[in-house]
């Protein structure tokens, strides 16, 4: 499974309330959200979304809250993946649970900038920089791997039947 | 010799684990509440399987948007009413009872437990020697039906504490001061077990408070490892002494960390981020608008008694809001007096709302303005305004600072 776009940057330490405030989680549809993510850092977020993104950050990338809704946003906003230092927890499973790949990405924070294209292999976490670096991430392999590629968990339980 | 955590997640998945293990395990308890609950009813409508897998461990309480602040807040609860009633739970506390995570620990976990709930402040329950922790909607919506959800064994760590706390020095200074001298994501992938020495000098009240924030340390669960005062605290709350599960006396950790409380003083956590700990005496002076005292974090009666005992008497200078965890917290709180001191002294009291923690009503933060809360949370925007500056501490700074308008060192008004 291969994804691939344009890179938009973070930095270590993004929490889910920066990725989708606490006033938006009465709602759970992805357009809605989608609108919002990322709103109190960029309000114009997903318009830049919108083209299809790789987010890099750093260090525990997505910590705080367990809002399954920040990965939800992000999805819907056109975050094709997220590449990072490391993840939180809950928000790491969130994203297998809703389809969005996650991969840790040692040097990523180092070694990619904004702007910078990068195609990410998500089973064996190879990630390709403008055409003519790697780096090697955690690769995602398994029943996350299965849940991804049919789409989520709900979709996942619901074939499983 | 085997952990706490790794007893527990043995027990759990029938097997011998070991850290870095994945494993599938049963829990003791399942629980959501108003906010992330709806949401999980609504996975399991997609999947098409309403039924849980045991009544009685599915707990289920309105904190977040109780009461509710708009519309759509009422009609949140109204389904999962709904939900409660045609699936006949019978654990279920709607707006009058109190915090989800308070409640946990008041009414129903025990040592050892396993607690999966859709809040990441699960990890609270871990107070009372439960591997608690919290997952998105989807993750407790499988769990609600099955009974069961998937792990990675997380590494132990050990803290000691040692002594008794300095003045003014409670659970919260110990979170912080873990966040200071580690980062927010040191403990990503770890379990802290945290054995204290003096076991009722640092009582359930304050073990929670450090547990709560264990999620604020990434930590996979904060266990407090189960003790004398565990056994009074759930004999206190139910009445039966509760069977303790403990770390074998020579388990092994790869690393601990001895926390010297008699050393300690108050601290704070500076705008915006859990990890940016300070003495209270180094940012004191900082002009403040609001205090919280209350929350899932510093909600419970050992908080109001620190903050009345400050305020008696006297009349805060900033905008002042209490909040009890729980009926119970609250009962025992007015009982006793300390509601009537907070309100003589200009406080804002209502119960068992988490409130402006998560900037949801009661309290919104405004542009510009700068709070100190007894909450675990102070990044960009989670008070109301992301342009609002939020202080973290304990009762004892939240109440000097309500009394003088501005951050202040407890040790500096008695």
């Amino acid at each position: 499974m291969i994804v691939e776009g344009p890179v938009l940057k973070f930095g270590d330490k993004i929490d889910t309330d920066i990725i989708i405030p606490a006033k938006y989680l009465k709602y759970t549809d992805p357009n809605y959200l989608a609108e919002h993510a990322m709103e109190p850092l960029d309000p114009e977020f997903h318009k830049k979304a919108s083209r299809g993104v790789i987010l890099v950050a750093g260090k525990v990338f997505g910590m705080g809250s367990s809002r399954e809704q920040a990965a939800i946003a992000l999805k819907a906003a056109g975050v094709k993946a997220v590449l990072a230092e490391s993840f939180a927890r809950i928000f790491y499973r969130n994203a297998i649970n809703n389809a969005l790949p996650v991969i840790v990405v040692p040097g990523v924070s180092r070694e990619v900038k904004e702007g910078d294209s990068v195609k990410v292999n998500v089973e064996t976490g190879e990630v390709m920089i403008n055409g003519n670096r790697t780096l090697k991430g955690k690769g995602i392999t398994g029943m996350a791997l299965e849940i991804i590629k049919v789409g989520g968990l709900v979709n996942y339980l619901n074939s499983a039947r | 010799m085997p952990t706490l955590t790794e007893k527990i997640l043995s027990r759990a998945s029938g097997r011998k684990v070991e850290p870095a293990d994945v494993v599938e395990i049963r829990a003791d308890l399942v629980a959501f509440h108003d906010l992330t609950g709806y949401h999980v009813i609504e996975v399991m409508e997609k999947v098409g399987r309403t039924q849980v897998w045991n009544r009685d461990g599915i707990v289920v309480a309105f904190d977040h948007l109780a009461p509710p602040p708009d519309v759509r807040s009422a009609e949140i609860q109204s389904k999962i009413r709904s939900f409660i009633r045609e699936s006949k739970l019978p654990n279920f506390h709607d707006v009058n009872f109190g915090i989800l995570h308070e409640i946990l620990i008041e009414k129903y976990v025990n040592p050892g437990y396993v607690v999966l709930a859709a809040d990441s402040h699960t990890t609270t329950s871990g107070a009372l020697g439960a591997f608690a922790q919290g997952m998105g909607a989807s993750d407790i919506a499988a769990a609600a039906i099955t009974g069961k959800t998937w792990m990675v064994v997380p590494t132990p760590f050990k803290v000691e504490l040692r002594g008794t706390p300095a003045k003014f020095v409670t659970g919260k200074d110990v979170a912080l001061k873990l966040l200071g001298d580690f980062k927010a994501d040191y403990f990503n992938g770890m379990s802290i077990e945290v054995y204290v020495e003096k076991p009722h000098d640092f009582p359930t009240d304050y073990r929670a408070t450090v547990s709560n924030m264990g999620i604020e340390m990434n930590a996979d669960a904060l266990m407090f490892v189960p003790d004398s005062e565990t056994k009074r605290y759930v004999k206190q709350m139910r009445g039966y002494e509760p069977q303790l599960v403990t770390p074998d006396q020579d388990a092994n950790y790869q690393e601990s960390y001895t926390i010297e409380l008699d050393k300690m003083e108050p601290l704070v956590a500076a705008p915006h981020s859990v990890d940016n700990v300070r003495t209270a005496r180094e940012v004191q002076g900082t002009p403040v608008d609001q205090v919280f005292i209350g929350s899932c974090t510093n909600g419970r009666i050992s908080d109001f008694e620190i903050a009345a005992k400050i305020l008696k008497g006297r009349k805060v200078k900033t905008r002042c809001i209490a909040i009890p965890a729980s009926y119970d917290q609250f009962m025992k709180a007015m009982n006793s007096g300390l509601i009537h001191t907070l309100a003589e002294a200009g406080c804002v009291i209502t119960y068992g709302t988490c409130g402006p923690c998560l900037g949801g009503h009661f309290g919104i933060a405004g542009p510009g303005e700068t709070i100190l809360s007894t909450s675990s949370r102070n990044f960009k925007g989670r008070m109301g305004s992301p342009d609002a500056k939020v202080y973290l501490a304990g009762p004892a700074v939240a109440a000097a600072t309500a009394l003088k308008g501005e951050i202040t060192d407890p040790r500096d008004v008695e």
